[in-house]
């Protein structure tokens, strides 16, 4: 807020392709309104910040989600599938076809790809910041990682997130 | 209305939140003070989003318009 600017702290924690749209699309939309944005990557979100990255939805872990068809008619495409969760968790490949189901249609809806959202923040100066003590931890190295990403432990993000005007933990 | 010179015309059609207002703000960084963008959006989010970008930005918009299948703004660069 130094620069008179309004500003925006995220904290991204989770790492499947439908939680990894939220920090994106605010950060995107906030640093699009002139706000200082940062996200601090932690424990499964840190992957996000990864130069290859393929994040995944995790159907078992969103009993409530709804599982529609990217094809067909529109009356088809309108169902929302019931998905009992024996066939969530134990249907081997599960996990990749409601993945290829979701993007397929994210895409046919407009919206933008987890790697676009990425390359967006980093046009437009969104501080990425990746968690030090999760990369011990997991094993990473800061070569895994997209070259705007810095590193930092939760000190650094809260010393930017101390002036902040929205803070989020996602 | 007839005063108005449109500088550039933005077609967000067929875009969802939040890529209508991040090109809006591409597109007015390569604006000069004073010009006029006209932007196209089908995302039924855009006039509150829109509205909400103006307020934040202090970009001036002039034109906010439903016209049924898509909306249309337009936006002067204020600073």
């Amino acid at each position: 807020m130094e620069n008179g600017k309004k500003k925006l702290a995220i904290i991204a924690s989770k790492g499947t392709l439908d939680w990894a749209y939220p920090p994106f699309i605010l950060a995107t939309a906030a640093a699009s309104m002139d706000w200082d944005v940062g996200i601090f990557f932690t424990f499964y979100g840190l992957p996000l910040l990864k130069k290859d990255f393929h994040a995944k939805v995790s159907p078992g872990s969103n009993p409530a989600m709804p599982m529609k068809m990217p094809f067909g008619g529109e009356g088809f495409r309108n169902i929302n599938w019931p998905m009992p969760n024996l066939i969530m968790n134990n249907v081997p490949g599960f996990e990749n076809l409601a993945t290829t189901l979701m993007k397929k249609t994210f895409k046919d809806k407009g919206v933008a790809s987890i790697e676009e959202l990425r390359e967006m923040s980093v046009d437009m100066d969104v501080r990425l910041i990746g968690c030090q003590m999760t990369m011990d931890v997991f094993g990473f190295k800061k070569d895994d990682f997209i070259e705007e990403a810095e590193i930092g432990g939760a000190a650094t993000f809260l010393e930017f997130a101390a002036d902040a005007n929205v803070s989020l933990f996602i | 209305m007839s005063d108005v010179k449109i500088v550039k015309t933005l077609d967000n059609s067929g875009l969802s939140c939040p890529m209508p207002v991040v090109k809006t703000k591409k597109a007015i960084k390569e604006l000069e003070v004073g010009d006029v963008l006209e932007m196209i959006s089908t995302d039924p989010g855009s006039i509150p989003d829109m509205e909400a970008w103006a307020r934040q930005t202090g970009h001036e918009l002039l034109e906010a318009h439903d016209e049924g299948d898509k909306y249309r703004f337009l936006i002067k660069k204020t600073h």
